[in-house]
């Protein structure tokens, strides 16, 4: 089978990791009704013989027996596996997925990545061989994790440089949640800028994400419901809201609302490799045609319709009005504001009953408020999936590798600045075997070098097009 | 003689199987207006060329499926079972997993060599089915990575395997607007490739067919399978069997043979595309009917003045006065938007096509002074309708019809390669800046060998 092998590291990667095959399991169970494991269901899991207790052999064809997923779970604390582990996907992994520890990383990117990095290398190679000896075809790695903390900051990045030593050709996707300003970790901007530096180097796509902005669209779908408007009504077992006040429920479980959507991200972004369609859009594609220089990789994503997150019963938006919102700030899941910045390339990735009439109508009708770089003024790659998310007859992601990105950069490099000069919490790093001044150094070079770059394509903008003189042939 | 078609990546694989459904429906659920004696003929004749009829109840297509990813590959091979009228070889295709995204260099320079043999393997065993070969027909998107790149690479390999073999490549022109945003370096890889190992390129545009499927065919959500069997329908008028010799007594049997010999005296001039009408909703054809004289008068209007269909065509247009003495390209004004020919082909199928008068497309006035009109054109009859239609008349043309398509892809790709963008995932597979300059350099070429006819 052709594999997407998620690692979840660290607290958050593992909640949201938690998420993703819960939503995935819903969406093949809603697809696949005769219970035959299929090529689809082989991308994110195992078939395996449990009949005879314990972990049997893998089955590869036939009716499912007991699904696994195809995962690394890694966290350098048990707090958040174990609640995996005795929720109720705990039968969808097993022990030899999941590398733990007790301690935790401290919200320090050095423990995570020197450290414990050294520490687990051989377990986490080992682990990672075996599972990838079932499968045919390895397409990408995803590392799902936070920036701002320890595990998944350091340990995560770690995990990325190892995938690059030894599977150099499978792409490598990384989904990271970016801290807020009024984040509560003090270290965060040390640990963010350490790890972007790894982003930099060693990650084919990474999608940043925003707690901000993904609290924002949880608000909005709040207020649809609690509103009364567009005759929204909950359906049972809502993530977002409970049968009594809505409110009480986002209090206890603030981030799994969160968390959904970055879950949705990762669904909907393989669904063309799992389901079929008119015009399949794989993996690789996403990176040959998002990223136009090595470096320039950070994708700004809005997901649309919001409310396959909230298990709401919402009437469809008409078709048109879906791709208006996909662009739209409201629907992104970073603050952003692509309409005043540069287009360097988009990805539309449509789910359900949509034609390519559907999509060039779209395209013709929202192309003259965007800016699009000089030389790519037509770069649209779109893919259509017949098979729409769960109880939607359609969806859209967009993917966008816009300048807009510049200024979060820049304010991570300002708070990170702001506790560098004074040399703050430095000593907690520089303790660690392994990290010196110098790795301080390199990170802030690697994303002040980042950030000229997308300055020079914003100088760019709005300036004549001229354009290259063409080779002339001698007649 | 038998042709052996290779269905190259997504687009070539949904294209080919439509094309297969429009030749087996043209020749089972339609009644052909002619005699019973000329009906069994051209099925005959079709049969031969298309289909194998070995142990099989039904027919079975001679072709070869290529994909570097598995889902078309599986659901073509059981939407063609699922019809009833005929198959695909059920061992005659080839697919991996990882595909080549989107990735021309991927294509041509790793899945190509990585996997030659097998396909070629595939290709030989098509090949021994037939009793005489009569030539490849290769059907590729030039937007993707595996139709162009490992497409690209397939035709080279049948050009060496096969050096006297007619090869003619269906190349699928994208969306101007883009699918694919490296599209416009893919095209330009696939063709420059394409130029040197190939006979001929027939293009259909995608622009152009869902302009059809919009205006003509008045479908209102367009699908890709809608303007694929628009592209099947178009095609089918041209390789379903034909009288090519006048008064000929059998349907000729060496389609691409005949198809190179009419359109290709020149091998710097490859580019050939093609135009059919009527077209029209099915349920429409009930209440239509032409004429022959229409037909040919609208038919020639849209050469002239490179009108993509029926509609929307510039009367005003007229071919040039009298070729001057001198036989200089640069003395003969050419009218604005005028459409010099090299060659061209008119297909007519439908009764009464015996008497229609073609003499205003062997004009002088419409082809490049340095070929004789006499023969650059010609014309291919059968009475025997085709596909629903009382009368259907096609061109296909080695004309200027694409030189401004060409341009615009060429310049598009120029802009960017001249910022350099994307050009690191080709040169991560082996494809360098020399080997993009070489590209550009071909396409430049044939682009001022077609302006100055």
């Amino acid at each position: 089978p052709r594999l997407s092998l998620p690692f979840a590291v660290g607290q958050c990667g593992n909640q949201v990791g938690c998420r993703f095959w819960d939503l995935a399991l819903r969406e093949h169970a809603a697809v696949n009704k005769k219970g035959i494991y299929d090529e689809a269901l082989s991308s994110f899991f195992r078939n395996v013989d449990t009949r005879s207790g314990g972990d049997g052999p893998d089955i590869y064809r036939g009716k499912i027996c007991s699904l696994k997923a195809r995962a690394l779970l890694i966290d350098m604390e048990e707090g958040v596996v174990n609640e995996i582990l005795q929720g109720p996907l705990r039968d969808v992994f097993d022990s030899k997925q999941l590398i733990t520890d007790v301690s935790g990383s401290g919200n320090n990117w050095a423990v995570g990545h020197k450290l414990y990095g050294c520490q687990y290398r051989e377990n986490i190679v080992e682990k990672l061989r075996k599972t990838a000896e079932h499968c045919d075809c390895l397409q990408c790695f995803f590392i799902i994790h936070s920036m701002g903390g320890g595990t998944g900051s350091g340990l995560g990045t770690f995990v990325l440089n190892l995938l690059e030593d030894e599977f150099p050709e499978v792409y490598r996707f990384v989904t990271s949640v970016y801290p807020s300003g009024e984040d509560d970790v003090i270290t965060s901007p040390y640990n963010s800028v350490l790890a972007m530096k790894e982003l930099n180097d060693h990650a084919d796509c990474v999608l940043p994400i925003e707690n901000e902005s993904l609290f924002d669209i949880v608000n909005k779908i709040h207020q649809m419901i609690n509103s009364g408007k567009l005759g929204s009504t909950v359906k049972q077992n809502s993530l977002v809201t409970s049968s009594a006040g809505s409110a009480k429920t986002v209090q206890e479980k603030p981030f799994d609302a969160m968390n959904n959507i970055v879950a949705n991200l990762l669904l909907n972004l393989t669904s063309s490799a799992r389901f079929e369609g008119s015009l399949n859009m794989d993996l690789n594609e996403i990176s040959m045609n998002l990223v136009p220089f090595p470096r320039l990789h950070y994708l700004v994503s809005s997901l649309t319709p919001l409310y396959t997150l909230a298990d709401v019963n919402v009437p469809s938006r008409r078709l048109d009005q879906m791709f208006s919102d996909a662009f739209s700030r409201d629907h992104q899941l970073i603050q952003a504001d692509p309409k005043h910045s540069l287009y360097l390339a988009c990805a539309l990735l449509v789910r359900g009953n949509v034609q390519v009439s559907d999509l060039r109508r779209n395209i013709e009708r929202l192309k003259p408020s965007l800016h699009f770089v000089s030389w790519n003024q037509e770069g649209w790659k779109t893919g259509l999936c017949s098979v729409p998310p769960v109880g939607h007859s359609h969806s859209l992601l967009a993917l966008a590798n816009n300048t807009c990105v510049k200024p979060t950069f820049i304010e991570l490099k300002d708070r990170f600045m702001k506790l560098y000069k004074k040399k703050a919490h430095l000593h907690h790093y520089l303790h660690i075997d392994g990290m010196e001044q110098d790795c301080f150094s390199e990170a802030i070079l690697s994303l002040s070098d980042l950030i000229e770059e997308y300055d020079e394509l914003d100088a760019t903008k709005g300036g004549p097009r001229t354009d290259p003189p063409r080779l002339k042939i001698a007649v | 003689m038998s042709i052996v078609t290779v269905q190259l990546g997504q687009c070539g694989n949904q294209i080919g199987h439509e094309v297969f459904n429009a030749i087996c429906s043209d020749i089972h659920g339609t009644p052909g207006l002619c005699s019973k004696k000329e009906n069994e003929s051209y099925h005959d004749a079709c049969k031969e060329r298309f289909f194998c009829e070995e142990e099989s109840e039904v027919p079975v297509a001679r072709a070869v499926l290529v994909d570097m990813e598995p889902k078309v590959i599986s659901q073509t091979l059981s939407l063609a079972a699922r019809s009833g009228y005929w198959k695909y070889d059920d061992r005659s295709h080839f697919c991996q997993k990882q595909g080549s995204g989107n990735n021309w260099a991927n294509g041509y320079s790793v899945h190509g060599p990585r996997h030659k043999e097998v396909i070629m393997n595939l290709v030989q065993k098509e090949a021994e089915k037939c009793d005489r070969l009569g030539g490849f027909f290769t059907i590729m998107s030039m937007a993707g990575g595996t139709g162009s790149g490992l497409g690209a690479f397939v035709t080279q390999c049948l050009r060496d395997a096969f050096p006297t073999s007619f090869i003619l490549n269906h190349v699928i022109w994208p969306y101007s607007t883009g699918e694919v945003i490296v599209q416009n370096y893919n095209s330009v890889l696939t063709l420059s490739h394409l130029y040197q190992s190939s006979d001929a390129l027939l293009v259909h545009e995608n622009d152009v067919i869902h302009k059809i499927c919009a205006q003509l065919m008045n479908i209102k959500q367009i699908s890709f399978r809608d303007v694929n069997q628009v592209i099947a329908h178009q095609l089918g008028s041209v390789f379903q069997p034909t009288y090519t010799a006048e008064g000929g007594l059998h349907y000729s049997r060496n389609l691409l043979g005949e198809l190179m010999e009419t359109l290709v005296p020149h091998p710097e001039f490859k580019m050939l595309g093609l135009r059919n009408i009527p077209q029209m909703p099915e349920n429409s054809l009930a209440y239509s009917t032409f004429s022959w004289p229409g037909l040919i008068k609208h038919l020639r209007q849209m050469l002239i003045a490179n009108a993509k269909m029926e509609e929307g065509i510039d009367w005003q247009v007229r071919p040039p006065g009298p070729v001057s003495s001198i036989p200089s390209s640069h003395s003969t004004k050419k009218p604005l938007h005028f459409n010099t020919s090299i060659a061209n082909l008119v297909i007519l199928r439908g009764k009464d096509m015996h008497s229609v008068d073609l003499e205003r497309f062997r004009d002088p006035s419409l082809y490049t002074s340095w070929l004789n009109p006499q023969d650059a054109f010609n014309a291919w009859k059968t009475p025997r309708a085709f596909n629903k239609y009382e009368k259907s008349a096609s061109l296909v043309s080695n004309s200027q019809f694409l030189l401004k398509p060409l341009d615009n892809v060429v310049g598009k790709a120029w802009n960017m390669f001249a910022s350099k963008a994307y050009i690191h995932q080709y040169t991560k597979f082996g494809i360098e800046e020399e080997d993009f300059l070489d590209s550009f350099t071909a396409l430049e070429q044939v682009i001022s060998s077609y302006t100055i006819l």
